[in-house]
């Protein structure tokens, strides 16, 4: 909502600077967007006139202007601009000025455009004549008269003025951000009641009575009949006969210019105007264009067609309310009139509409049409209806004053039922409770005053009535919010809420920290990507056809088809992030994310979907291999409490490289995959070498983590070690030999450990050589020769027997 | 034989002399103490002696082993100096070459941030609740007094999974399912994912984090709401922090307001981040509107309470000076290792 202040003032005084204005606005609930100062980088730009015009004699496009600038001499100034005429009253930028600019077709300069004397194709020229838009002035707000062009002033000023000075320009003009909870301030006398309470000035309502109504009678010229009065609440016509459409003064220009609006003529521009003063849209009707004099309000046909003001023929459902005359709908209610009863040059009586249109049915209507306007975009909000009156009123009033039309006497209302503001009964102890203040009834009371509220009892219970504007004030708290902001959050004592609780969190939560801090001890970073992802991610990893991993919640509105679904698994965001990295020549990346993953609920499919953790890590670069995963997922579990985890070989998921591939899982239960990239994946994600992946689900791992530690003594009795070499099958893997020797061994086998495979010239093709370290330890007592012994041959017996390994020399 | 000690003892000195290391010292050593050495002959030898004599040049003997002694002592001393500092210069260093390679891994900066946060509130009394990403309408809308035509509520706003579910677009929804669940006190914050249809651009994310606060018990005000977000701030930005509450409006909370907190960069000077007003919006709060505890089936006249929720990467962007909130998602290992 632009505020210029040249005009909020004529509705309540300001008598702070614009940094304290715009300041105690912000602490009393008015967020600024921005303030802006206008014609402050304008220096030397003075009223000129016109007095002959003469042919430039080398080109055809320019003409030389004898300009008059209140001195004895005459100034000469070329200019292009086709819009000049002898007598005119024109912007002079002197030699030696500066304008805010930007230049015709050229881009703003920080500080403004410095203008020097010059020639052009020959002759001298001592200056510019000046356009809206070079003045500092949005293209969308310049009038219409002047918008090609040189600002031609219409009305005459002392010559050689300071240009800014004569016109009133220098002045600030504050955009606030307007909440939806407030669409009362979406106009100057909403904005000017903040104002006057925030800084306790008194409120000015605008000037509403008609001095020299015609004796000719509203009713005579319309009847209106509301057939839908659930959307349109209230109907409002007035009529002006006699109207001469024309520019507007330049105090109404102005008005608009500053607040966004473009002058158009006189009757656009008051209406345009009101509904700012208001924030009440206003709509013109020829009244020659009005069919039986009759202005019905219903619900279009299905299918009816429709050309709006824009020239658009627009396609209408039995849903959108229609402002018809007695043949034909002549505008969209709300959202925009029809070509069909416009203004024209020729117009002599105008039908003033001042309704009010149900919101949400605008809203609908404007939706459905594509069709936004200033006016439908305020319906939606919600409007007072009780503002119908005294803005058609106000459109009267301004008429008469700028003598453009005689206003007939009377209003055509169609009010069937009048809206009340609700008094609400506010407490003054909870208002205090509340906010943690111990501020009188007397105080709360005058704030409510301020606010143009009626209050009723001085005692504990204050009955408020507020105006009808304020459709948000309906129940305690609303009263309590204003009674904070008048007051000021910024005087409400500070202080810490006076219970105590114990923090915690819950175990999944705790085991998801501990395990980010695990991974990153061991190097790993931590990498955070997007929920949702491309559904083609499956594809470029090679997922079988019909896996769940392909069961993906799909997002009905998605940006694009790259985040059209939710992640069902971590692995693509995985690989991108690897393959973006590869791509930025980073040598090597250990990194890992913990994040929720999303699969549909096929047991209650109305109900949310499935929502799990996933933990994936990705590396590639030097030292990067299998069984460095491993070791990594395997320290993971370690500190997690997770045992007895086994990992079996895989070769049929399309992930990874068939023969390097492994599911983990304790007992019965997957806890994930993990192995080797599949080379065309790999190439998939421009990983241009060896990189390795797992995924696991999180919420698995939390089922068999245990945390609790427990203090087991340190062995009193010395160890034995035997270190014994096996020679096997290729297809012997370790983890058979190493669950044999467990199985064997039993209770005093402390560890058993591989340190070396051997392949090559000492071992047979096929054969592979296997060392390991085995540990025995009886906690009871020293283990002897002899009972090592015993237990060591059973094992290598074992072995021999159902791996037929041979115990090789060490 | 008193002439034979001093022979020994001389010959001790002067082969003592000559020795250039621990060996040769030692040979002398050897030579002279040693089980055959010159000396422990002569040691040997008197046996055979008269006792008179034998006190005597016992006498003249210890006093040439003590004297010898003394010497090999001293020199073993000085020669083993001398190794030493032989034995450092050859293992001499050069210390401005790099140390090897110890990488501890990195905690992603939205980790990094909201951990701070939460041990913020914990420290506070505060819990960490959670909720899904997947939300329900009711959750994320309804129950939070959002009207029906709210703007955020609109597909160009709130991405759908279905007309009843939506990715939720704030923690909020968390509070929803905190008041469902538990009897005041309550004391919770909830940090999680949240999603807007913002196209990705320096400054917005469709995806992005929160931390939300809530908090209801007797007697709860809105000077408790200043004094727990003015204390964050000082914990989170500095003890110098000040705190500025401005009047806002959002559906679930009344009174609203947005909380600035003095620019950390300038002090309140004003400087290109806070855009010269010398203050940074950093969260939207406010006390829990009544409609919201009663979904919960507070009793609103016994319990009030208030609620923040601020956004993490803003807060992170504005705390480590990162001017692209799409860098958080790119995982760049560049970026990420600035945050050990």
């Amino acid at each position: 909502m632009l505020v210029p202040i040249e005009w909020l003032k004529d509705y309540t005084d300001v008598n702070v600077d614009i940094k304290e204005f715009c300041d105690r606005m912000i602490m009393s609930g008015s967020n600024l967007e921005t303030c802006e100062h206008f014609c402050e980088e304008m220096e030397n730009v003075v009223v000129g006139k016109i007095e002959k015009i003469e042919k430039h004699p080398d080109a055809n496009k320019l003409v030389v202007c004898m300009i008059n600038v209140g001195k004895e001499e005459p100034v000469q100034i070329v200019t292009g601009a086709p819009n000049v005429f002898e007598g005119a009253y024109v912007p002079v930028a002197l030699h030696k000025s500066r304008i805010p600019g930007p230049l015709h077709g050229k881009e703003k300069e920080e500080g403004g455009t410095k203008i020097t004397k010059n020639k052009l194709r020959g002759v001298e020229s001592f200056g510019m004549l000046c356009s809206a838009g070079e003045l500092g002035f949005d293209d969308k707000v310049v009038p219409v008269a002047h918008r090609e062009g040189i600002w031609i002033l219409e009305e005459e000023y002392p010559l050689g003025e300071d240009f800014a000075q004569a016109l009133g320009l220098k002045q600030a003009v504050v955009d606030f951000e307007i909440t939806p909870n407030r669409p009362d301030c979406l106009s100057m006398t909403g904005m000017a009641r903040e104002a006057a309470a925030t800084f306790g000035e008194t409120l000015r309502y605008p000037d509403t009575a008609c001095v020299s109504e015609s004796e000719q009678k509203a009713e005579d010229f319309i009847q209106v009949e509301i057939k839908e009065p659930e959307l349109c609440r209230r109907y409002a016509a007035r009529i002006v006969t006699d109207v001469k459409i024309g520019q507007s003064p330049w105090w109404l220009q102005k008005r608009l210019m500053y607040a966004g609006m473009r002058p158009i003529n006189n009757i656009v521009d008051i209406t345009n105007f009101v509904m700012l003063e208001f924030g009440q849209p206003i709509h013109a009707f020829d009244i020659r264009q009005i069919a039986d004099n009759r202005i019905l309000v219903e619900c279009a046909e299905e299918g009816e067609t429709f050309t709006t003001l824009d020239g658009t023929e627009r396609q209408l459902s039995k849903d959108m309310l229609l402002i018809k005359d007695g043949k034909r709908g002549v505008a969209i209610a709300g959202v925009m009139g029809g070509l069909n009863s416009e203004i024209e040059e020729d117009t002599t009586t105008i039908l003033v509409e001042s309704a009010n249109f149900n919101g949400d049915s605008v809203r609908a209507t404007s939706k459905n049409l594509g069709l936004r306007t200033e006016a439908s975009s305020r319906f939606e909000k919600g409007i007072d209806p009780n503002l119908c009156q005294a803005a058609a009123d106000r459109v009267c009033r301004l008429i008469e004053i700028l003598g453009c039309g005689k206003v007939a006497s009377g209003t055509v209302d169609v009010y069937p039922q009048e809206i009340k503001a609700p008094s609400v009964e506010v407490r003054v102890e909870r208002i205090n409770q509340v906010l943690g203040t111990q501020l009188p009834a007397s105080q709360m009371i005058d704030i409510f005053e301020k606010l143009e509220m009626k209050v009723e009892g001085t005692g504990s219970v204050l009955k408020v009535t507020p105006p009808t504007v304020r459709q948000d004030m309906l129940e305690e708290v609303d009263f309590i919010e204003e009674v904070a902001r008048m007051y000021g959050y910024d005087k409400l004592p500070v202080t810490l809420p006076k219970g105590n609780l114990e923090s915690g969190k819950s175990r999944e939560r705790g085991l998801v920290d501990l395990a980010r801090d695990t991974l990153c001890a061991m190097g790993l970073n931590e990498v955070q990507t997007y929920s949702f992802v491309s559904p083609k991610g499956v594809d470029d990893i090679r997922i079988a056809e019909d896996s769940w991993e392909r069961d993906f919640v799909k997002i009905l509105n998605p940006l694009g088809e790259e985040n059209s679904v939710m992640r069902t698994i971590l692995t693509p965001n995985m690989l991108e992030v690897l393959g973006r990295n590869y791509s930025r020549n980073i040598e090597k990346v250990m990194a890992f994310e913990i994040g929720s993953t999303f699969s549909t609920n096929f047991i209650r499919p109305e109900d949310l979907p499935d929502e799990q953790m996933g933990l994936a890590i990705g590396l590639y670069g030097k030292d990067a291999d299998f069984f460095l995963l491993k070791g990594i997922i395997e320290e993971l579990f370690e500190h997690l409490g997770v045992k007895d985890v086994s990992f079996t070989s895989e070769s049929e998921y399309g992930v990874y490289h068939p023969g390097r591939c492994a599911r983990i899982s304790v007992g019965d239960e997957e806890l994930g995959i993990m192995g080797e990239i599949y080379p065309d994946v790999a190439d998939k994600y421009g990983i241009g070498m060896r990189a390795y992946c797992c995924e696991m689900f999180f919420d698995s791992i939390v089922r068999h983590a245990n945390i609790e530690k427990a203090y087991e003594p340190l062995p009193k009795y010395p160890a034995t070690s035997r270190d014994i070499a096996l020679l096997v099958d290729e297809e012997v893997q370790v983890g058979q030999i190493e669950a044999i020797i467990k199985e064997e061994a039993g209770a005093i086998l402390e560890q058993v450990q591989l340190f070396d495979v051997y392949r090559g010239k000492q071992v047979t093709q096929g054969k592979k050589s296997a060392a390991f370290a085995l540990t025995y330890r009886d906690k009871n007592k020293t283990l002897t020769d002899e009972e090592v012994a015993k237990v060591h041959n059973k094992v290598l017996d074992a072995l021999k027997e159902k791996l037929n390994a041979v115990l090789r020399e060490m | 034989m008193q002439t034979q000690l001093n022979q020994i003892l001389q010959e001790a000195k002067e082969q003592l002399e000559k020795a250039k290391n621990l060996a040769e010292t030692d040979d002398v050593r050897i030579k002279v103490l040693g089980k055959k050495g010159q000396l422990t002959q002569i040691l040997r030898g008197m046996g055979k002696l008269a006792p008179e004599e034998k006190k005597e040049l016992g006498q003249a003997a210890n006093k040439v082993r003590n004297e010898i002694e003394a010497l090999l002592e001293e020199k073993m001393a000085q020669v083993k100096a001398a190794a030493k500092e032989a034995q450092f210069k050859l293992e001499k260093i050069d210390v401005t070459e790099p140390g090897r390679a110890m990488s501890l891994g990195v905690k992603h900066p939205i980790t990094i941030t909201i951990e701070e946060i939460s041990q913020i509130f914990m420290s506070m009394g505060y819990s960490i609740a959670e909720g899904p990403q997947v939300e329900s309408v009711f959750n994320a809308f309804d129950a939070l007094n959002s009207p029906p035509n709210h703007p955020s509520r609109d597909l160009t706003d709130t991405f759908y999974i279905t007309k009843d579910t939506v990715l939720r677009p704030h923690t909020s929804s968390v509070q929803i399912r905190t008041l469902l669940n538990q009897e005041p006190p309550i004391k919770v914050i909830a940090p999680g994912r949240c999603f807007r249809c913002d196209t990705p651009d320096a400054t917005h994310s469709p995806m992005f984090h929160q931390v939300e606060g809530l908090i209801v018990d007797e007697g709860i005000t809105m000077a408790d709401l200043k004094g727990t977000l003015d204390s964050m701030a000082k914990q989170l930005f500095g003890s110098s922090t000040k705190t500025k509450f401005r009047p806002h409006h959002f559906p679930f909370t009344e009174p609203s307001a947005e909380m600035d907190v003095s620019c950390f960069k300038c002090g309140g000077k004003g400087c290109r981040i806070c855009k010269g007003s010398g203050w940074i919006e950093i969260l939207g709060c406010g006390m829990v509107h009544p409609k919201v505890l009663a979904v919960g089936g507070i009793d609103t006249e016994k319990y009030t309470g208030f609620a923040f929720g601020m956004g993490v990467e803003r807060i992170a962007m504005l705390k480590y000076g990162v001017d692209d909130i799409r860098l958080f998602y790119e995982n760049d290992m560049r970026f990420i290792n600035q945050f050990k």
